[in-house]
């Protein structure tokens, strides 16, 4: 049996970084490790997942209903995505969303955060302000990794392997900041 | 041996590596395109590296290397492999020298395709071996041993993965870099390269001899594998047998294809062992229909007998469901999921500030009534502006367009098309719309860049893949020689002269090409390019929703009125589109 995540956001928000941090803790642990993810036009703006099974020898793709934690970058994307999860599986969600811009075009009501919320009805969710904290540990591009640290301790994979793994996927640059954020995030998934 | 985390591309970009490759040549489409934009970002290569204008030019290409001893590889999506058809078949009969491996990648429940199309039947086609592998480091091993098993058999190797193969990841065991020590050299052989009907009979009667030969070299290498457990079986191949193994009950038989031709006595004694089969597989039922060749009184459930859909691709829960459904043992149940939950859509979008948008803005107001067949590309989410009425395959714009026009509808008909598009395969369409006199407006929508496939340089580009400067083409030029005399190049972001220049090619009778310039805002982006924003006048905006109705993803509704969002690129369109100029430059506090 494989950890299964599943990371839910729009193209660009980096869904696909994460994963790749979470694959290469793994390599780094020696654990096999299966990863599926969208690529292509889908990527423009729309939906995305990337789906990454911790300790799969088999196939990458998650079986809906089964997925052991979601990641979202995008509160909307959560509500989408929460069927992919078993019944006791845990949440961390962004907590802000972007509504798409269909709904404007066509004049579709747009949802709210109350509304959003509610439709997670009894799920077992940790609602992360990404945005704000990114901001103060230097960088709002760092959001991912600022989610990634709250959820770290409800992931099968060692603190060290996965800031090892954020030190080899992240531009040069910004390792500082991005375990920063890391760190960050690792605080607010603690908080109530 | 070290193992790293690889997207299924860069494996086999890696088992290319291994396998001393001496010419790389493709076309980009997805699921294939990051093995050459892997090998081609490679500095200290000593292999050759280009992106070739379409997938046949690469076919050849390769062709002839190989011809000249050298180990090559091409690269395509499926679709793509259609394109190079007319080598392939031959290729087949004139045989392969140095290792010649095309690799043609399937993309079951076409996530980025216009079609579900299985290459395994390209093989069987022309006769020549496939190898389809079931996990990412089967697809790193084969690809590797692809080279050898061509010069083997002196004929070309398809190479198929699918969409769960090239864009999953996996830790893969990698192997050492090879260099390359062979030199091209071209041996004249006229009764081997010149396929005039007295070679190619012959050729063709040695092709039909190698194939037997061919179906026991793949079982001794292990490609096609049984294990026997009891008097149930699945026979999968491809990513599906990684699904099949994932849920297969413990005392239920298995048999792995992982290439082509399947040695039909080899798999008769397999079958025969049993009192059930169920064939899993994507796409076409090819092993299914060589399983029912030889199958005799053993029963077998598949796509025919309705246990396995012909459509979409598998997944861990449907293989149970299927093995289930044909009274086969599973290791696992899966309960039936939850639906998902009732939102609004979000569909893929054109940028903010992409020029295609702009560009079928302005065809929409100028040809209210026009008809608007268009082609393979990012401008292809111009259907959400209305503007997108045919999309077929690369380069069907320009010739359904003169089709239209042919057929006599009497409305006007605007085509669009992309700079990589008609190159690829659009300037025929254009002389011959032009030589038979259609009366059409083709809209060539020039980004200077491949964008949808993940911005591989073209012929316009100005760079060749490895990053060396080349001329770029003239596409005033090419559309001129083509006959074409009403050919005018304007940028879209500059929307009153776009729309001046739509006016008069509805004015003008013939083929009308308008060159719509402006380079991708992801490029612009990359090149550090700082436009600036711009920002809604709140007390000025009067919420007539003129701009949301450009469907920009920068413009937001709040409170009935509009805001302008950090996605912002600075084209200004929305400016020119406001009918009471609230739209101006943002103003930092």
């Amino acid at each position: 049996m494989s950890f299964d995540v599943m990371i839910v956001g729009i193209g660009g928000q980096g869904t696909i970084l994460t994963s790749n941090i979470l694959g290469k803790a793994c390599v780094i642990e020696g654990i096999p490790v299966r990863g599926a993810e969208t690529h292509g036009m889908a990527q423009r703006g729309g939906s995305v997942e990337s789906q990454i099974r911790i300790g799969q020898q088999y196939g990458p793709l998650i079986p809906p209903g089964t997925a052991d934690l979601l990641l979202s970058f995008d509160l909307m994307e959560t509500v989408r995505a929460v069927h992919w999860l078993k019944e006791n599986g845990q949440i961390f969600t962004s907590q802000e969303f972007v509504v798409p811009t269909s709904v404007f075009m066509q004049d579709y009501p747009a949802p709210d955060e109350h509304m959003l919320l509610e439709m997670l009805d009894s799920r077992k969710y940790k609602m992360i302000d990404c945005h704000q904290i990114a901001e103060e540990a230097g960088n709002l591009l760092t959001q991912n990794i600022v989610l990634l640290g709250a959820a770290s301790p409800e992931i099968p994979l060692k603190r060290e392997s996965i800031e090892k793994a954020i030190r080899e996927t992240v531009p040069q640059k910004t390792v500082d900041i991005n375990l920063k954020a890391f760190d960050m995030g690792i605080e607010a998934g603690k908080s109530d | 041996m070290v193992v790293h985390y690889l997207l299924g591309n860069e494996a086999i970009a890696h088992g290319c590596l291994e396998a001393a490759v001496d010419i790389v040549c493709g076309y980009p489409g997805t699921p294939s395109s990051e093995v050459i934009d892997t090998l081609r970002m490679d500095p200290d290569r000593a292999y050759k590296v280009e992106w070739s204008v379409n997938e046949k030019v690469a076919f050849e290409e390769a062709l002839a290397a190989s011809w000249c001893g050298l180990r090559a590889i091409c690269t395509m999506k499926h679709v793509g492999l259609n394109v190079a058809a007319d080598p392939l078949m031959v290729s087949a009969y004139t045989g392969a020298k140095g290792g010649f491996v095309i690799l043609s990648a399937d993309d079951p429940f076409a996530h980025s395709s216009q079609n579900e199309q299985d290459s395994r039947c390209y093989s069987l086609f022309a006769r020549i071996p496939c190898l389809d592998p079931s996990t990412l480091q089967e697809a790193h091993d084969m690809v590797r041993d692809a080279f050898a098993l061509s010069e083997e058999f002196s004929l070309p190797v398809l190479f198929r993965p699918t969409t769960r193969i090239c864009h999953s990841k996996s830790d893969v065991d990698m192997g050492d870099v090879k260099k390359s020590d062979r030199a091209a050299f071209f041996d004249k052989d006229s009764r081997q390269y010149v396929v005039i009907p007295a070679h190619t009979r012959i050729l063709h009667q040695k092709l039909n001899q190698k194939q037997p030969i061919i179906k026991k070299r793949l079982i001794e290498l292990g490609y096609n594998r049984y294990e026997i457990k009891g008097k149930a079986a699945v026979i999968c191949g491809g990513v599906g047998a990684s699904y099949v193994r994932e849920v297969i009950g413990p005392d239920v038989s298995l048999a792995v294809i992982g290439a082509y031709p399947v040695d039909e006595g080899w798999l008769a004694g397999f079958i025969q062992k049993h009192d059930k089969i169920l064939v899993v597989e994507e796409l076409s039922p090819v092993i299914e229909e060589i399983v029912r060749q030889v199958s005799g009184c053993v029963l077998v459930y598949g796509k025919k007998s309705g246990h396995v859909p012909y459509e979409g691709e598998l997944s861990p829960e449907r293989v149970a469901h299927y093995l289930t459904a044909a009274g086969i043992a599973t290791s696992v149940r899966y309960e039936e999921p939850q639906k998902p939950a009732a939102l609004p859509n979000r569909p893929p979008i054109l940028c903010a500030g992409c020029m295609h948008r702009t560009a079928m803005y302005a065809m929409k107001k100028v040809f209210r009534d026009g008809i608007f067949p268009s082609d393979i590309g990012c401008y292809t989410l111009g259907i959400q502006l209305g503007t997108v009425d045919t999309t077929i395959c690369m380069g069907a714009s320009i010739t359904i367009a003169s089709g239209m026009s042919l057929a006599g509808d009497a409305r006007d008909i605007v085509c669009t098309i992309g700079d990589s598009t008609f190159l690829h395969s659009g300037i025929q369409g254009l002389v011959n719309a032009v030589y038979n006199g259609a009366n059409i407006t083709v809209v060539i929508l020039d980004n200077r860049i491949t964008a949808m496939t993940g911005h591989q340089p073209n012929p316009t580009t100005g760079l060749t893949a490895c990053g060396v400067s080349s001329p770029p083409v003239s596409l005033e030029a090419i559309c001129r020689a083509c006959g074409a005399t009403f050919v005018e190049t304007v940028s879209p972001s500059d929307l009153t002269t776009f729309l001046n220049v739509l006016k008069k090619a509805k004015a003008t009778m013939g083929v009308k090409v308008v060159i719509a310039r402006q380079p991708c805002v992801i490029s612009e982006k990359r090149s550090k390019t700082n436009r600036g924003k711009y920002a809604v006048r709140q007390e000025s905006c009067i919420g007539c929703k003129a701009c949301i109705k450009f469907g920009c993803p920068a413009i937001e509704l709040r409170g009935g009125l509009a805001a302008i969002t950090d996605l912002c690129s600075g084209c200004g369109v929305c400016v020119q589109i406001c009918p009471v100029g609230a739209i101006g430059r943002e103003v930092k506090e």
